[in-house]
């Protein structure tokens, strides 16, 4: 009995003072860490009880000696059975339920999100639709995928939650290709390889895959949606915490995978400020760069793959992103 | 139904022999004894080829740099590593080999029911192995799009590494419907009498289950190859979104396939932990129709949870919650028999040799990757851990923790009845502790990586995470090392090793009333039985003179 | 959950005939193995189908458009010969009940011709058709999904003809050894069933 107060309290203990995970940095990341936490304490006082016995057993009931016997002859144990039956029954109902709580808290289950009706996704409406369509060959397959025939979005992912308003402060269309991200800003037209939002704003991520799957990740948002290809995903959030961290590609996109990266950084509200105001004055129509220009910058999204440039070539010219798409693209930001 | 004088092929071809004719092995033979180690050793060899691809993922990623293999070749590592592992290890070693070899025995039967079939499935494997590896060494390489094979990544990278991944799959995917076809028709018509369902051995009623999934999932996994190869080769657009295919449909029909592979590949292990414990364990197995009936309910859970490896792909939310829940209730059923296995330890008179130590350490290890497996099935948390260290170190517990813990307790308990000598047991305790420590050392710094950030199948990352990645590697290390012990120790024991009696485990399922190793054609007459597969303890009872274990016999479990 | 219900008074004397003689005696599983495999082959099929079925779920227009329209005529008058062709092979077993090798050879080879009108036929078809391969998703699992049937059809020509070219010897089958022909005929009712689903998802629906 002692034992199990004690197991119970170091359970406890360890779960809640655990750092296993990164810094929480948005309004939901804490909801998923108790989530962790609590699964944590179950998980440990199970693993601790079935080590504990075999422990105890392989000690205790080892073979002695000279000691030629059988164990008692006892088959099972009707009540006992049912306990664990009914105990880890009860566990994963409760885990189940919690979860299904933060997921719909968190906007897993908002139907504008998650491929539920609804009439159009017309977010950022004008400007997203037009420099999307002039990204790539699959462009006019991407405006079909936005609407299919029945009027339902086939959109899935992560999207407003429950006590949030439908639309987000800010819209970013984010294009994942072999190996980097593309942020644009419908609303003013930037086109960044690293991702701005102000603090404490509701963000709509619109994900889409120009060549294969990537996974658009942020741990200590502790957010994931795959880019599909011919798909729009989508991903909501709101930072908490200023700072910058890491975006990372999480599912394998080819070789240079693991150089698939770029940060999202949080800003304070000025700091957003100048930000888009540097951005958008970098954005001039008139500056149109060719497509081998596009191809540099590209290389020089990847600094690591710079000597590789035999490797990139290929990739860089069957993009056919438009030169208008790169030009907002700094040089430095990946470094 | 006509009754058809079936004589199995090997009687014609060996005259009567038993031992020492090491050719056998080498030939088309029928004999279910001979298959089953035929897959074993071929099965450990690939094994062993899988843990030197391993381990060098693992010398790559001992530093966050891109400096021991190129990006290139560092992806087919991870690809061919997790293809052999799973299609020319685990699954022919759990089900192939000691299916075969096992259930005939336990069954009280003198083969499977279609020898000729069992041993082309056999010959299917090494074929489909060396295609597997041959395509390393063509110009663009082997398959490095991951066991998965997601397209489009898999129809743009090298296309003939591709095709010879698949047809390899289609391969060693047919072989393994063959043997579940002789599983099934085995254990359901070919019992000796007086074996009903409920009471036949455990090991049964797990390949009974196992056989079932592969019957039903591994055919949907050739279907959406074989569209698969279109879209490589034909210039179709079934999964590529260009022609205005969908990738997502591909996930779904390859899970379909992949999650249940999982319980392919641990049920059996799940069978013969159940047989082993009881033996050493001198007591009955703690809840017999639990286990058995949990079996039946993992298999068909396990062909309802398959999305749930598609958390983050384009699968609507609704399904997610679907998914989740129907994963979770697995927790269920194998909880109760993890309970069972500590219930049945409990107040026995544990044997801690080599084999009650790994079938104890595969308990403790597996509990570990199954309470990770609840945490990932859980969708919130699942979003982040999905495709990080977390679902590496969470997939490992279970496949090597689990799994090869169990297979290496199921050589240790069965190599005196399979080769007819005893195996070294110092040596065999030594190979424990070294896979014990190298295991923990390797896996369990994973979850922190996945926790923290890091994705899986990438050749650099965030230096931050460059120390414990070294340790992992250090783990690996120890871990390729542990399988010299246990290498040398089995070839020198079978060659030269004391010879093992017909029962030295005092066991009283039927393969222990056999020589060790039993003659060609199994049992002389069709075997009665006079005790269950587990009545330890209670031969006394019976009316049995009671004397000590060590001097039990087959006439107290066979009636004459 | 009855953990300890192992019924250990499961001790059956069975009379026994000495030794040797019934060892490899064990009787015919061979139709039953047969079964198995049937199901491993439809759920490839299943998954096909699933597939195709996900395909036409989430495509805006299905068949997309600009797809020709499939002629229904051809196809109808080959899936009759088909599905007739399976109450041909029936007879077949009819036949060697009665130990009437020749009967079988007869309806075998009706049920031959039978198949491979059907292939021709569907080779006209496919000559005739104003879609290719790659033209669209529609066009490529029409004709993987009919190529594949195709295939199967193509096999159960060959066990057929296998049994033909058995039957020539003399007492090779009889009514109490027919499985030969019990599997080839079972296999061709299977592909029968199949190309009944297989039509009504490629042409009704």
């Amino acid at each position: 009995m002692l034992g199990g107060i004690a197991l119970t309290l170091f359970c406890l203990w360890f779960s809640q003072n655990n750092h296993l995970l990164p810094v929480p940095a948005s309004a939901n990341a804490g909801a998923i860490d108790s989530l962790f936490n609590a699964m944590l304490t179950i998980a440990l006082g199970l693993f601790v009880l079935v080590q504990g016995v075999l422990i105890y057993a392989g000690i205790r009931f080892r073979k002695r000696p000279g000691d030629e016997t059988d164990g008692p002859p006892i088959r099972g144990n009707i009540p006992l059975e049912i306990l664990w039956t009914s105990i880890p029954a009860v566990l994963v109902l409760g885990i189940a339920l919690y979860s299904f709580e933060i997921y719909s808290e968190m906007g897993g289950l908002d139907p504008m999100a998650s491929g539920g009706t609804m009439v159009a996704h017309n977010h950022g409406s004008h400007g997203g639709m037009a420099i999307a369509a002039t990204m790539g060959e699959d462009s006019a397959a991407d405006a079909l995928m936005d609407l299919d025939s029945k009027g339902k979005a086939l959109a899935y992912g992560v999207g407003a939650g429950r006590d949030e308003a439908a639309s987000a402060d800010l819209d970013v269309d984010v294009m994942g290709l072999q190996y980097a991200w593309i942020f644009t800003y419908p609303d003013t037209g930037i086109v960044s390889g690293e991702l701005h939002v102000p603090v404490d704003k509701a963000v709509q991520l619109n994900i889409k895959a120009q060549d294969v799957l990537h996974a658009f990740w942020i741990p200590q948002f502790r957010l994931k949606q795959d880019a599909i290809p011919g798909q729009q995903t989508s991903l909501r959030f709101k930072p908490t915490v200023t700072g910058r961290y890491p975006i990372v590609c999480a599912e394998l996109c080819g070789a240079y995978h693991g150089a698939m990266r770029a940060e999202v950084v949080v800003d304070s509200p000025e700091d957003y400020d100048t930000w888009q105001a540097s951005m958008v004055a970098a954005v001039d129509p008139a500056n149109k760069v060719t497509l081998a220009a596009a191809t540099e910058d590209f290389q020089a999204l990847n600094p690591k793959t710079m000597s590789d440039r035999d490797f990139l070539e290929p990739y860089g010219s069957e993009m056919g992103v438009t030169s208008q798409s790169f030009q907002g693209l700094p040089h430095h930001h990946l470094h | 139904m006509a009754q058809l004088q079936v004589r199995p092929l090997a009687e014609e071809n060996f005259p009567e022999k038993t031992g020492g004719n090491w050719k056998k092995y080498f030939t088309f033979n029928t004999d279910h004894k001979v298959i089953g180690i035929q897959y074993l050793v071929t099965s450990f060899i690939f094994f062993l080829i899988g843990g030197a691809l391993a381990t060098g993922v693992r010398i790559e990623l001992a530093t966050p740099d891109v400096d021991f293999v190129s990006r290139e070749l560092y992806n087919q590592l991870f690809t061919i590593h997790a293809t052999v592992m799973i299609f020319l290890w685990i699954v022919p070693a759990g089900t192939g080999a000691f299916g075969n070899y096992l259930l005939p025995l336990l069954l009280g039967c003198n083969d499977m029911a279609f020898p000729r079939l069992n041993a082309i499935a056999f010959w299917m494997i090494p074929p489909g192995g060396l295609l597997l590896m041959g395509s390393f060494f063509i110009n663009e390489g082997a398959a490095a799009s991951g066991w998965t094979s997601y397209p489009p990544l898999s129809l743009v990278n090298g296309k003939s590494g591709e095709f010879i991944w698949i047809l390899s799959i289609l391969v060693l995917g047919t072989s393994s419907i063959l043997g579940a076809i002789n599983f099934l028709t085995t254990i359901i018509k070919m019992r000796t009498p007086g074996m009903k369902f409920n009471n036949m051995p455990l090991f049964c009623w797990a390949m009974f289950a196992a056989s079932i999934l592969i019957l039903v999932s591994t055919p949907v996994l050739a279907g959406a190859l074989i569209l698969l190869s279109f879209d490589l080769l034909a210039g179709t657009s079934f999964f590529n979104p260009s022609g205005g295919g969908d990738p997502v449909v591909y996930q779904h029909m390859f899970w379909f396939y992949s999650h249940p592979a999982v319980y392919i590949m641990i049920l059996p292990v799940f069978g013969t932990i159940s047989e082993i414990l009881p033996v050493h364990a001198r007591k009955p197995i703690f809840g017999y129709l639990a286990i058995a009936y949990s079996s039946l309910a993992i298999s068909f859970l396990g062909l309802i949870v398959w999305a749930h490896h598609m958390f983050t792909s384009g699968t609507p939310a609704w399904l997610r919650m679907f998914f989740m829940i129907a994963t979770m209730v697995i927790a269920v059923p194998t909880g109760i028999k993890v309970f069972s296995w500590l219930a049945t330890l409990w107040g026995g008179k544990l044997r801690l040799n080599s084999a009650m130590l790994f079938a104890m350490g595969f308990i403790s290890m597996f509990v570990i990757g199954g309470l990770s497996g609840v945490m990932v099935a859980s969708v919130p948390f699942d979003i982040h851990v999905h495709d990080t260290y977390f679902v590496v170190a969470h997939l490992h517990y279970v496949l090597f923790g689990g799994s090869v813990f169990g297979l290496y307790a199921s050589i240790y308990h069965w190599f005196p009845k399979m080769t007819g000598r005893m195996i070294n047991e110092t040596w065999g305790r030594i190979h424990f502790v070294l896979t014990l420590v190298g295991f923990n050392l390797c896996f369990l710094p994973m979850h922190y990586l996945g926790l923290m950030g890091m994705p899986r199948r990438v050749a650099e990352y965030d230096p931050q995470f460059a120390t414990i990645n070294t340790i992992c590697s250090i783990g690996s290390y120890i871990l390729a090392v542990s399988t010299i012990p246990f290498v040398i120790n089995a070839v020198v024991c079978w060659r030269s090793g004391e010879k093992a009696p017909a029962n030295p485990w005092n066991g009283l399922t039927l393969e222990w009333t056999l020589s060790s190793p039993p003659p060609e054609h199994n049992f002389p007459t069709p075997p009665v039985l006079k005790t269950g597969p587990y009545d330890y303890g209670t031969l006394d009872k019976r009316g049995s003179k009671k004397r000590p274990i060590s001097q039990l016999r087959a006439s107290d479990i066979l009636s004459n | 959950m009855q953990g300890s219900t192992v019924n250990s008074e499961q001790v059956i004397a069975v009379s026994q005939d000495g030794h040797g003689g019934h060892l490899e005696d064990h009787p015919d599983h061979r139709i039953f193995g047969l079964f198995m495999f049937f199901v491993a082959e439809s759920f490839i099929f299943l998954g096909l189908f699933a597939a195709y079925l996900t395909f036409r779920a989430v495509t805006p227009a299905w068949p997309p458009e600009g797809t020709p329209e499939l002629e229904l005529l051809l196809p109808g008058v080959n899936s009759i010969i088909l599905i007739s062709s399976s109450f041909v092979i029936h007879k077949a077993e009819e036949a060697i009940k009665e130990n009437d090798v020749k009967g079988v050879q007869l309806w075998f080879a009706i049920t031959a011709a039978m198949g491979a009108l059907f292939l021709v036929g569907q080779g006209y078809e496919y000559a005739h058709l104003e879609f290719g391969l790659t033209t669209n998703l529609f066009a490529s699992t029409f004709y993987v999904l009919t190529g594949f049937h195709g295939l199967h059809v193509t096999f159960g020509l060959l066990l057929i003809g296998a049994v033909l070219w058995r039957s020539r010897k003399e007492g090779h089958y009889s009514a109490d050894s027919k499985f030969g022909i019990e599997a080839a005929e079972l296999y061709w009712h299977f592909v029968d069933v199949i190309w009944i689903i297989l039509f009504i998802l490629l042409y009704l629906l």
